[in-house]
């Protein structure tokens, strides 16, 4: 076997052709891990799942919503900006096995393209989340929660996916931060009151003046409310700007989150050849 | 390239933080031949070879992998090596034959072409019964296996392998040496970095020293064995506590200082006149009543070559003091 053997000579394609190709190889990558660890799939998939029966039974009867209205139509879709919101601990976790364990490198070794280890990395997060979010809106429709369905459901879907997106840039970069898989575990512990102090299980109106700002201030708000209105369960909605600009804010923050750490991001990983 | 060199390195130098981890690095590999690497602990032999990976960018100097300037060229490079890092870096989750089917693909040989080179490959490097167990499952000596079929999916021209062997047993080792010497056969030219100095000696035909950044020697085994010069007698007892005796001994009869071996229990020291002083070290030790396991005389090792390079040892190999003391 020598080197101009024809089974091993690359094909020749454009270059953009090839990100796509690496992009989609890497991708199809992720989705074999899923496949080979079943178990992942069910903790990923059961705790959105488990969330959405704990909370909905458990809160669902003592909570209030101001101005009135259904909790549920307020906690529901809440609990899909939750999850999409930790979705960058899955997506630091897995990049920083990968970087640890030197698969970063050797993808960087090859003539591929680059970039494509992350967009894969992203792609594949998208679809996860996508899972996620049917499955958890499946289970809220057997608790009874009933959104409109049309164009508004369809807007609602795509706004949490935007946040998931912005959310995959953070998660990148600070898989290339920390030192270990063991460290990303750890970022559950900040990203835990990071979620709860926002509107997702209560009003900003009920807490506490200044928390209530910092929640309503807090980039997943704007995503809860807005798909709170789109999917037509608009309770619990607040005056202030930030509030009564919810559709705006669920569109401008993850711009604003994508702006700020995709180059941080791709200055972390051009960072990774100094 | 032009002058049978397939790696060609002028003063590489690479700072981190200030300090220089190479520092005027230089190294000539010529094509279709091992080429070992050979330093201690944080002696930049990484460093080295993620520079000429195109993995990390170089502070100063040239490097040419394969005729093509790495610093300029780093795409082209990446089409025509091989790299398998200190640590072996396949994809845990997945089985040996899904990773080498995904390496294939992203070296874009397209899925047919991928699948058929992971079945040739998994065979070339007896995994084929392993295939379609997931590699969490492997042994480290699978993993490394793995990880060099991953290199080779292109049959590239120059193949780096750092620290191929480290943590590896025994037997695993010597598999992987045998991997390595197939590979050889077929025309790639190999870049080895080691620790181990008996690596270097079975698997190279060229050893190019590195300490602190820097090639201090670049020779053939023998001629790096010839530079420490003469033999050694060498002394191996049975008991640790009998170590201090045979120093003595050894140190009366012999020119040269003794080196002990602690945890060997070895003693060695070089000689001149080789028989007579084997046969009169042999003769006093028998005098005073010294259970000798093993006698002998020896070419100087490597690892003699290195403490006469650097000054110190490579190793956790204690001084002839130290073994004093114990
Ligand atoms: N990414 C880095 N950041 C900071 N310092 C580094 C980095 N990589 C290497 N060094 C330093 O550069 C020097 C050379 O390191 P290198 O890893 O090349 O040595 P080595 O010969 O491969 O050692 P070992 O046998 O332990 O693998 C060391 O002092 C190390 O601490
Ligand atoms: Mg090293």
């Amino acid at each position: 076997m020598s080197a101009l053997d024809p089974t091993t000579v690359p094909r020749e394609r454009g270059r953009l052709y090839w990100l796509l190709a690496d992009c989609g190889n890497l991708v199809r990558r992720g989705l074999l891990h899923y496949q080979r660890q079943p178990v992942n799939i069910a903790w990923q998939l059961g705790f959105p799942i488990l969330s959405v029966l704990l909370y909905g039974y458990v809160f669902g009867s003592a909570m209030k919503v101001p101005g009135g209205g259904d909790y549920q139509d307020f906690l529901m879709p809440g609990m899909f900006v939750m999850t999409m919101a930790f979705g960058f601990i899955n997506t630091a976790t897995l990049v920083v096995h990968d970087s640890t364990k030197g698969v970063i490198d050797r993808f960087r070794s090859m003539p591929m393209a680059s970039s494509a280890v992350v967009a894969g990395r992203g792609v594949t997060d998208l679809l996860a989340a996508c899972a996620e979010l049917a499955i958890m809106m499946l289970t809220a429709m057997a608790m009874g929660w009933r959104p409109d369905g049309g164009w508004g459901f369809l807007g609602a879907f795509g706004l949490l996916l935007w946040l998931r997106f912005a959310l995959i840039w953070i998660g990148v970069w600070l898989g290339l931060l920390v030192p270990n898989p063991e460290a990303a575990g750890g970022l559950f512990a900040v990203a835990f009151p990071l979620t709860m102090i926002s509107s997702i299980f209560v009003a900003p109106q009920l807490m506490p003046d200044w928390l209530g700002w910092v929640a309503a201030w807090n980039p997943i708000s704007s995503t809860a409310a807005a798909a709170r209105e789109l999917f037509g369960t608009p309770v619990g909605g607040g005056d202030s700007w930030i509030e009564r600009h919810a559709l705006l804010m669920a569109v401008g923050w993850p711009v604003i989150l994508t702006a700020v750490f995709l180059p941080l991001a791709v200055r972390r990983f051009q960072r990774l050849s100094r | 390239m032009s002058d049978g060199h397939a790696v060609r390195a002028e003063g590489l130098e690479k700072r981190y933080g200030g300090k220089p981890a190479l520092d005027g690095f230089d190294l000539a590999v010529r094509e279709g031949t091992v080429h070992g690497l050979l330093g201690p602990n944080g002696a930049g032999k990484t460093t080295a070879v993620r520079i000429l990976s195109t993995l990390v960018k170089l502070d100063g100097g040239r490097a040419e992998v394969a005729g093509l300037d790495v610093a300029r060229r780093p795409r082209e490079v990446r089409a025509r090596i091989g790299l398998t890092g200190q640590y072996a870096a396949v994809d845990e989750v997945l089985t040996g034959r899904q990773n080498l089917e995904m390496f294939g693909r992203l070296f874009h040989l397209g899925g047919r072409r991928a699948r058929a080179r992971a079945v040739e490959l998994l065979d070339r490097f007896d995994l084929t019964a392993a295939a379609d167990l997931g590699v969490g499952k492997y042994s480290g000596g699978m993993r490394r296996r793995l990880d060099l079929a991953a290199s080779m999916i292109l049959a590239p021209s120059v193949l780096f392998l750092d620290e191929p062997t480290t943590g590896l047993d025994p037997r695993s080792r010597g598999e992987v040496w045998d991997s390595v010497r197939a590979l050889v056969a077929g025309g790639t030219t190999v870049l080895l970095t080691t620790q181990y100095l008996e690596e270097a000696d079975r698997l190279a035909s060229r050893i190019t020293v590195i300490d602190q950044g820097r090639s201090i020697a670049d020779d053939t085994p023998d001629g790096l064995k010839d530079l420490v010069g003469g033999d050694r007698v060498e002394v191996v007892v049975a008991e640790r506590a009998e170590l201090p005796r045979v120093v003595k001994v050894v140190a009366r009869v012999c020119e040269g200082e003794p080196e002990t071996d602690e945890e060997a229990l070895r003693v060695h020291a070089p000689v001149t006149d080789r028989v007579a002083a084997l046969t009169e070290v042999a003769r006093t030790l028998q005098d005073e009543g010294v259970a000798v396991e093993d006698i002998g005389l020896r070419r100087p090792s490597l690892d003699d070559v290195f403490l006469r390079l650097t000054g110190h040892r490579t190793g956790a190999r204690t001084t002839e003091k130290e073994a004093a003391a114990a």
